[in-house]
Parts: structure tokens; C-alpha cells; sequence
């Protein structure tokens, strides 16, 4: 942002001042993600950056802890990762599936009492994770779902549809309904208008929706918890275990890849948007 | 002219308005339909379970269970003087079945936590039982009595008195550090040993500390997003929007690495010479660790709605208010200013119902002085195993932001949340 020639000196100051305030969040926001990855290729099992690496000496880097989290003995991150994909992976569809529908509903114009639903439907988001954790293991326990994969996939369930009803939403609300009556005038089955005029024209929001479903999943801890026992650990439960406990550079390793997962979903939700607001403006 | 002739009627000569509000019923039950499944899904593994929360949260049925005959005769006694030979033997007789069934020791248990000394004198009439001593012929009163003197003492029939009602609020009591004092009034625990309300006042006063430090680092980044050319701000979204990607437990474990006693701040802060060597300050495990960890992982909800706000904002605004003679300071707060306060309101509250049930940084980086209500929630949960209490805690906290959901959503409303 050039400024104009004609500014005065104070306000010259302040443009600056204002630059450098911003300059300063952004550090304070991306920096410590950055920190990460360096001490994670740390050849020495402290988690503070050597003499060595201060001087860039390539002895002082190394693959070990990567070593380490993929055949280190009796350790838990292999098992962690099978069952935090599983679980993601199947608390994802859920949630498209039961999300989707209801902001289908939620978006006609005959819906009632709308704001009432919406809110309760929103609400799993809202409320604190310790209260869902603790209301939802008293559910599974007395159904006898405590410590099963069933029981924690059902929990993110909860947890992520909030995320796919507001995106789906948010899709649907730019949505031309004129398309859909085009289709059934023409002869159309309900269900065969929405797989192949509804559905692609909302996929955007739908993926999108799904990724913050999956990342909730991925991300979750409190709730597991709660609900988990030896044999449904997952990556943040391991993490918080080891956080709390033994800090190893393994986990760092562990991190970085979660960062570089988390990037990718990134790129992707973002190209999504983009290809979204696309679609909607050709619409408009 | 008559009525009919003005109705007008469809072709099959229904009259077009019923014939309308049919098929609006029509569509409403199908939207509906849809939202059904989910609806009922949530119903039943989360909002009943909720609900279920505060039955377990006010349970007093125990005693209730365990002592029938004795509170049914206690309903006579006035409850000012010993009580009566009746109340003597319904307890006795309440008392034996426990014995027989094993389970007096949890009446002990239970009656300890109402007065201090009846866990000894419940294992003294077990044993007395158990012999045979007490005879069923003569006053049961009398037998009781002499087993100890605290049988003997009108304060622990009172206290067995005040464990009769199925229901109870004291959980909620100890939750602000309160108690029901033997008379049956509330009175204040021991000014040491207040811990829930320090709980309380700091879980709020770091919420709303976050907020204020989320909102004076967010405003000015979501301000050079919204008002920089597309090219360059989609770059620095990005380090908005990563963050807000990333694990949580990932950002909290690397300012646990960055905070640490050798860690980087702390060696930048001695390199610039603001503290000696010898002398680093402890930045974890304490309220600023809370504070720092809790500002930067909350910060991209707070500059998302703001955005999203600002976006709207059209730049030739503050230019018609500078060249009516505003100065830009003067133009930015009485027309820039006022536009964002919609923004302002959504990311505050969002950030404030975020942080008030923040749990997992807390207990990584916040060690004893900066753990917040959620960490007693879980406490009392994992370890102590009073679920009872955990209960009634959490539904304290969930009113507190259901109350601040209420307001949001007659501000903002949740169809409104922008994500991304």
C-alpha cells in the first residue's frame, strides 16, 4: 500500500507504525508453526536447537526421531494413525450424509420453525468439548459403546455435522431453484434430480463441509478421551499423552506431518472456495 | 352477490386457497423429513444425554432407597429433640437389611460426607448386629443409644434427616463454594478453601482477557486483508488460515517448545539484554503460557468474521469522508469504525464462547495458576470420580454460554457463521 505523496509526516508515521503492528501478528500467528519442523530433524534428544544447528552443521540434523515414529519399538503411532484415519474417515461420510440432508431442508423456504432447528443443529459446535465429552461418554456408556471405534465415530458425528449443515448452507443459499423445477418438468425423478443437478452444483460446499468434518475428527481429543481405551487411541490422544508425560522429538516428527496434512487440506478447501464463489457468480 | 361466485376454485373445483395450503403442508413436512434424521440423531446421543446431566447432577436417591422405614417415621419427628422409638427401629430395621446385603459401608460413605464421625459409629452398629447384641423385644432406642454416644446426639439424626429427599442442590452449592449448614440455611465454606470461585473468576477473566488481546492483534491484520490488493492478501490469509488448519495439540506442543525455560523467546529476550542468563522467566506453566498459547490458537476466529465484515466495506466511504474535511483518524472512527462493529460482535463472542470452555492448553501450558473451569470438569471426572459434580459444573458453565450463544444469535445468528 503506497502511500499518496501529499500525506503528512504524522500520518506517514502511523501508516508505519500500523505496518508494523500487522507485520508483528502475522509473525506471532505463523512463526511458532515453523519452529516445528527444524528441531524435528534434531539429531540429539533435547528439544532445544543444538550448538550445532545454530551453526547449520549437517551432523547435527538427522532422520532419527522420523526413524524412530515409523519402527521404534512398542510404539503406539502406527496403531494411533490406523485408527484416527478409520475413524475420520467414517465420521466424515456420516456427517455429509446426515449434514447434507438437513441443509437441504433447512434451506426451503417451506422449513419451520428454522432458526429454532438451525440453532440446535449448531449447537454441538458452540458448546464447550468438555460438556459434549462428558454428556456423550454417560450416552455410550449406558449403551455400551464406550471404548469401541462405533462409539467415537457416533461422537464425531456429532461434532462434525455442525460444520457441513453451515458450509452446505452457505452453498445452497446462492443455489437457483429454478434448475431443479427445470429438471422435474422435464420428467425427472426427485432422486435423480438431485444426483445429477443438485449435488454437483453443491459439491463444492459439500467437500468443503466434509473437510472441516474430517479435520474435526482428526483433531479431536477431549471427547476420545472420554471414550477411548488402549485399543482406540489416535494421533491426539498419543499427543497428548506425550505431552504430558515423556516430550520426544518423535512427536515433533509426528507434528510435522500433521502440518504438512494440514496444508494440503488447506490448498484444497481454498481451491474449493474459489471454485464455489466461481460457480455461484455464473449463477448470479 | 353471493360468496361462491368470488371463490375461485382449481379444476378439479377445490377451492384454490385450500388447494394451496395443501401443498404448502405438503412441502413443509418434506423439509422436514429431511432434517429429521439428524435432528433425531442429535436427540438422542446428545441433547437427551444433556438433559440426563442434571437428573445425575441433583441425584440424591441413595439414602433415600436405603433408609425407607426410617424416613417415613421421621416424617412425625420435629426433628429439635432425639427422635422418637418409631424412627429408632425404622433404622434399625433399614439398617439390618443393609448389613445382610453388605452395603452398609456406603451409607457410612454418604453420611460421613453429611456430618464428620458417622462412617465409625455405622461400623460399630454393623458389628453390634452382626453378634446379635440388639435384642428385637425391648427398645430398640435404648440398645442404639448405648452402642455410642454419637447415636445419642440429636445433630446426627438431623443430618440423616437432611439426606432424605431424593433430590438435592448441593452440588451445585459446592460448585460456587457453598454448603447447606446443619439448620438447613446456605452458608460460605472457609474463606481458604474457596477454590471453585477462584476457578470461576479466572476461567472469566482469562476469556475475556483473550478476547480483548484476540481483538486488538485481529482488527488491524483483518483491516490490511480486507483493504489490500486480491493478490497480495490471499498470501498472507494464507498464514491466517493455517493455523486455523492445523492440529491443536500441534500449535500448543510448539509454544511449549518456544516458551520453555532455554527456549526461543526466552534466548531472545536475553540476547536483547532484558534479562540476565541466570534470571529467565518462567513463561509456561502459569497464566502468561495461557494467555500467549490461547491468544495465538484463538486469533483466526476472531480475524475471519471481521474479514468477512470489512470485505463489504466500500473504500469509497472513508474517501467522501476525507474529502468532506475529515481528518483520516476523524473518517476512520466515525464512519470506518462503526461498520465493523457487526464484525466486532460475531468474532468477540465467538472467541469468548471458545475460550470460556478452553481445556487441553490449559492443562498442557497452564500449569497450577492457569487451568480453567474445564480442567476441574475433567478432574472430577478422571480422578475423583464424582460425576455428580462434574455434572452440575458443567451444566453451570453450559448456561453461562448458552446465555452468550442466546445473545449471538439475536446479533449475528448462527446462520450467519462464516467458515473459511
Amino acid at each position: 500500500m503506497a502511500l499518496p505523496t501529499y500525506t503528512e509526516t504524522r500520518y506517514r508515521i502511523w501508516h508505519y507504525f500500523y505496518i508494523a503492528i500487522c507485520t508483528f501478528v502475522f509473525f506471532f500467528l505463523i512463526a511458532p508453526l515453523f519452529v516445528i519442523f527444524p528441531l524435528s530433524f534434531n539429531a540429539e534428544e533435547f528439544l532445544v536447537f543444538s550448538e550445532g544447528m545454530k551453526r547449520l552443521d549437517p551432523d547435527a540434523f538427522s532422520f532419527r526421531w522420523y526413524h524412530e515414529m515409523v519402527y521404534g519399538t512398542k510404539n503406539p503411532w502406527g496403531l494411533a494413525a490406523k485408527n484416527s484415519f478409520i475413524i475420520a474417515i467414517f465420521a466424515t461420510i456420516g456427517s455429509i450424509i446426515l449434514g447434507t440432508l438437513a441443509a437441504l431442508g433447512l434451506s426451503s423456504r417451506h422449513m419451520p420453525y428454522k432458526g429454532l432447528i438451525m440453532a440446535v443443529l449448531i449447537s454441538p459446535m458452540i458448546v464447550p468439548l468438555i460438556i459434549s465429552g462428558v454428556a456423550i461418554f454417560f450416552f455410550m456408556a449406558k449403551v455400551g459403546l464406550a471404548a469401541t471405534h462405533t462409539g467415537i465415530v457416533l461422537a464425531h458425528i456429532i461434532l462434525g455435522t455442525p460444520f457441513v449443515v453451515i458450509t452446505v448452507t452457505a452453498t445452497l443459499s446462492g443455489f437457483d431453484h429454478s434448475v431443479t423445477r427445470a429438471a422435474s418438468s422435464l420428467g425427472s425423478n426427485p432422486f435423480n434430480t438431485f444426483m445429477k443437478i443438485t449435488l454437483p452444483l453443491i459439491l463444492p460446499g459439500v467437500i468443503s463441509g466434509g473437510l472441516f468434518a474430517f479435520v474435526t475428527s482428526f483433531d479431536e481429543v477431549v471427547v476420545v478421551l472420554f471414550l477411548a481405551g488402549l485399543e482406540n487411541t489416535t494421533i491426539p490422544v498419543q499427543m497428548w499423552t506425550g505431552l504430558r508425560e515423556q516430550l520426544s522429538p518423535t512427536i515433533l516428527a509426528v507434528a510435522t506431518c500433521l502440518i504438512v496434512l494440514s496444508t494440503l487440506i488447506l490448498v484444497t478447501a481454498e481451491l474449493l472456495r474459489r471454485r464455489s464463489e466461481r460457480l455461484r457468480g455464473i449463477n448470479r | 352477490m353471493s360468496s361462491e361466485t368470488k371463490q375461485i376454485l382449481t379444476t378439479d373445483g377445490i377451492p384454490l386457497e385450500l388447494s394451496l395450503k395443501k401443498a404448502e403442508r405438503k412441502n413443509k413436512i418434506k423439509a422436514f423429513l429431511l432434517v429429521t434424521p439428524l435432528l433425531l440423531f442429535l436427540f438422542i446421543t446428545y441433547v437427551f444425554p444433556i438433559g440426563e446431566m442434571f437428573t445425575r447432577s441433583v441425584d440424591d436417591k441413595m439414602v433415600t432407597n436405603m433408609l425407607p422405614k426410617t424416613f417415613k417415621a421421621m416424617e412425625k419427628w420435629d426433628g429439635k429433640e432425639l427422635p422418637p422409638e418409631e424412627v429408632f427401629a425404622g433404622f434399625y430395621f433399614d439398617f439390618k437389611v443393609l448389613v445382610e446385603n453388605q452395603t452398609q459401608g456406603k451409607l457410612g460413605q454418604r453420611l460421613n460426607k453429611e456430618k464428620n464421625g458417622f462412617n465409625s459409629i455405622v461400623k460399630k452398629l454393623m458389628r453390634q448386629i452382626k453378634r446379635n447384641k440388639i435384642d428385637e423385644t425391648v427398645s430398640i432406642k435404648e440398645q442404639i443409644m448405648k452402642v455410642h454416644k454419637r447415636w445419642r446426639t440429636v445433630e446426627y439424626w438431623q443430618a440423616i434427616k437432611r439426606t432424605a429427599p431424593p433430590y438435592t442442590m448441593a452440588k451445585y452449592l459446592k460448585g460456587m463454594d457453598m454448603y447447606f449448614a446443619p439448620d438447613g440455611s446456605i452458608a460460605q465454606v472457609d474463606e481458604d478453601r474457596r477454590i471453585h470461585r477462584i476457578l470461576w473468576l479466572r476461567t472469566l477473566e482469562i476469556a475475556l482477557f483473550v478476547t480483548i488481546f484476540c481483538f486488538l492483534m485481529g482488527y488491524p491484520i483483518a483491516h490490511l486483508l480486507a483493504t489490500l490488493p486480491m493478490k497480495y492478501s490471499n498470501l498472507l490469509m494464507i498464514c491466517v488460515l493455517l493455523p486455523f488448519w492445523t492440529s491443536l495439540l500441534v500449535r500448543t506442543a510448539s509454544w511449549m517448545i518456544l516458551l520453555q525455560q532455554q527456549g526461543l523467546v526466552n534466548d531472545f529476550i536475553v540476547m536483547i539484554g532484558l534479562v540476565a542468563d541466570d534470571n529467565r522467566p518462567t513463561m509456561m506453566y502459569n497464566k502468561v503460557g495461557t494467555y500467549v498459547a490461547m491468544t495465538q490458537i484463538l486469533l483466526p476466529f476472531m480475524v475471519l468474521p471481521l474479514y468477512s465484515v470489512m470485505k463489504t466495506i466500500s473504500p469509497s466511504l472513508m474517501r467522501a469522508g476525507k474529502s468532506l474535511g475529515g481528518t483520516p483518524f476523524v473518517a476512520f472512527w466515525k464512519i470506518y469504525f462503526p461498520l465493523t462493529i457487526p464484525g466486532i460482535g460475531a468474532g468477540c463472542l465467538l472467541v469468548f464462547i471458545l475460550a470460556i470452555g478452553y481445556y487441553i492448553t490449559p492443562a498442557l501450558v497452564g500449569g497450577a495458576s492457569g487451568t480453567l473451569i474445564s480442567n476441574q470438569i475433567a478432574y472430577h471426572m478422571k480422578a475423583t470420580l464424582d460425576w455428580s459434580f462434574a455434572s452440575a459444573m458443567g451444566l453451570m458453565l453450559l448456561s453461562g454460554v448458552l446465555v452468550i450463544y442466546w445473545i449471538y444469535n439475536k446479533l449475528v445468528g448462527v446462520d450467519n457463521i462464516k467458515l473459511g
